[in-house]
């Protein structure tokens, strides 16, 4: 009898046991992982609100408590409201173009023609390459002597050889430049979204309505949109995202200048905390960021929860 | 009549928007192209037509850079970074998107949401006090400060990455070797691992681009010129004062551009459906 009620037993649980182990094994083959971002991101995060309000510099290391004192100093300062509208004008200027150009790009690339693959390879390099080398190629373009933009404006008689544009050295055309970089940078990622989200569109449904009668307008809005909506959105975010907390190109086009004009809160950030060495206010100035990056991952999550519906 | 010459038109139209779209694309890697073989002559003269050579072109910028800058140093910083950052990605984001892609209900969907929103958190935004935590580890201004922190960026992508591509192999695999003795871990090495070869060659290219793209972190934790990665090494360092090395800078980027270029085209589907988190069948 007993032995019989053992074996049993035994015979229960040992599927029980394996789901055991499987509840010990699971969390450690995630701990890692998770540790690396607690200590290496969360932590860092952390530090940087003490920083946001403490007295801390390069020149007197002393964690010492001011409260909002730092808030207060960067709220007061006009370059940093300068900066904010200039990282929020490049931000939403360069997606506007980078979606328009995308999904016009992925449109002409969507027909098969002669020597596709080549373009379509050609239209990626922007986004695929390093974006520092990338930005220096564009500098020598702008150059203020050898620049060869200005050269074909010349030769096409549009400019004056005396009256040439400084790209990076008047105010407005260097802001221009960097939004140029900025919407020649992203808009690969544009095609290629777009690209991918089309593939993903039934043909019968866009046979059904074509025979339907709906145009071309009606299919692209009514039927196509809807479709590659959630993960049109969710290029959008990383775009947005990337190109609000940019720093490099700035950093190597213009240096933020000329006078600020072309300022953003990476830029800002780099040269009051790491170049002045005030890292408190350099904090304070990349904490603005978060806020931001708050919305934007509120946004993904809904992105990512339509998707599965 | 009428109707070919509209088709003709329209043809037309539509290669010059084709050409026009690969030109603003392309123009500026043909310029590093062409600006890289230029002679120094050549690039600074503006009487001739600067699409093309005017004068023979020349190895001297890649002769200058080659041997006598780092540049060299700068490829083999890069190379040592990547491999190191490819191996933590690797041992950590295996087991981790395994386990989740195993994991039973929604907390596991949540987590992995979780660990994957960090691939947003910008370098503008740690960069401060990631200088600090690195000189508490005693690594500033050393090529290991960055195989420490690229990890960051990159785990929580290739963990989303791997999380997919195991959720689409059938659990009965796993739980089979499971009931026939395996542990969790043996049955993950010896029967996952061996189908999962694409998505980890996946992983380690991007893992590798990814940490080849990164300038920020770079240029806030390093400074001496030995221990600089190639993109920080060639933006500050062959820019002397106000003297930009132009045909040199174009060069090296160039020459840095183009692997990343190639891996790119290659894996861009694996990339996509990865960021898209597979919206993209």
């Amino acid at each position: 009898m007993t032995t019989i009620a053992e074996t049993r037993r035994a015979v229960a649980r040992r599927p029980r046991f394996l789901l055991d182990r499987a509840e010990v094994m699971g969390p450690m083959f995630i701990a890692p992982a998770i540790l690396y971002v607690l200590v290496l991101v969360g932590l860092p995060f952390l530090l940087a609100l003490y920083y946001g309000v403490s007295a801390y510099s390069i020149f007197d290391p002393s964690y010492r408590f001011v409260g909002l004192k730092n808030l207060d100093e960067v709220l007061e300062s006009e370059i940093f409201w300068h900066t904010l509208w200039n990282t929020l004008l490049f931000t939403i200027g360069s997606q506007i173009i980078g979606l328009l150009l995308g999904k016009i790009g992925a449109m002409l690339l969507m027909k098969e023609f002669p020597g596709r693959g080549i373009a379509r390879a050609l239209v990626i390099l922007p986004w695929a390459v390093p974006v520092s080398l990338a930005t220096l190629a564009w500098k020598w373009m702008f150059d203020s002597l050898y620049s060869v933009i200005n050269w074909t404006l010349v030769a096409a008689g549009l400019v004056d050889v005396a009256n040439q544009p400084q790209w990076l050295g008047q105010q407005d055309l260097a802001f221009a430049a960097v939004m140029t970089v900025h919407a020649w940078r992203l808009f690969p990622f544009g095609v290629i979204i777009f690209l991918a989200g089309f593939a993903s569109v039934p043909k019968d449904v866009l046979d059904a309505a074509t025979v339907d009668g709906a145009g071309f307008w009606r299919r692209n809005y009514q039927i196509i949109l809807p479709i590659i909506a959630p993960i049109v959105v969710i290029a959008l975010i990383f775009g947005t995202v990337f190109t609000f907390t940019d720093l490099s190109v700035v950093y190597l086009l213009t240096m933020g200048g000329p006078m600020n004009s072309t300022q953003v809160l990476g830029s800002l950030a780099f040269q009051v905390g790491i170049l002045s060495g005030d890292v408190a206010h350099g904090a304070v100035i990349c904490l603005f960021m978060f806020p931001f990056l708050l919305v934007a991952v509120i946004a993904l999550l809904r992105a990512l929860r339509r998707r599965e519906i | 009549m009428n109707a070919v010459a509209r088709r003709i038109g329209l043809t037309g139209s539509f290669y010059s928007a084709v050409v026009v779209l690969v030109l603003f694309a392309a123009f500026p890697f043909y310029w590093m192209l062409i600006t890289a073989f230029k002679t120094d002559g050549d690039l600074y003269n503006l009487q001739s037509i600067p699409y093309w050579f005017n004068a023979a072109p020349t190895l001297e910028h890649l002769d200058y850079l080659f041997n006598k800058t780092l540049f060299l140093r700068w490829l083999l910083n890069t190379a040592i970074i990547g491999v190191c950052v490819v191996a933590i990605t690797l041992v950590v984001s295996l087991p981790a998107g395994y386990s989740l892609a195993r994991m039973p209900g929604r907390s596991a969907e949540n987590l992995g949401i979780g660990i994957f929103l960090t691939y947003l958190v910008p370098p503008t935004l740690l960069f401060l006090s990631l200088s600090r935590v690195i000189s508490w580890l005693g690594l500033q201004d050393s090529i290991w400060s960055l195989v420490v922190v690229y990890p960051t960026f990159t785990i929580p992508f290739c963990t989303w990455l791997l999380m997919g591509f195991f959720k689409s192999i059938p659990r009965e695999i796993d739980e089979a070797a499971i009931v026939d003795g395996c542990t969790m871990l043996g049955a993950f090495i010896k029967t996952i691992l061996p189908l999962s070869l694409p998505a980890i060659l996946t992983v380690v290219i991007f893992a590798f681009t990814l940490t080849m793209q990164e300038f920020v972190y770079a240029l806030t934790f390093i400074s001496s010129s030995d221990q600089k990665p190639v993109t920080l090494g060639v933006a500050t360092d062959l820019v002397r004062g106000d003297v930009y090395y132009w045909g040199e800078l174009m060069a090296a980027a160039l020459i840095t551009s183009v692997p990343v270029a190639i891996a790119y085209n290659l894996f861009l589907d694996r990339f996509i459906s990865g960021i898209t988190g597979g919206a993209v069948k």
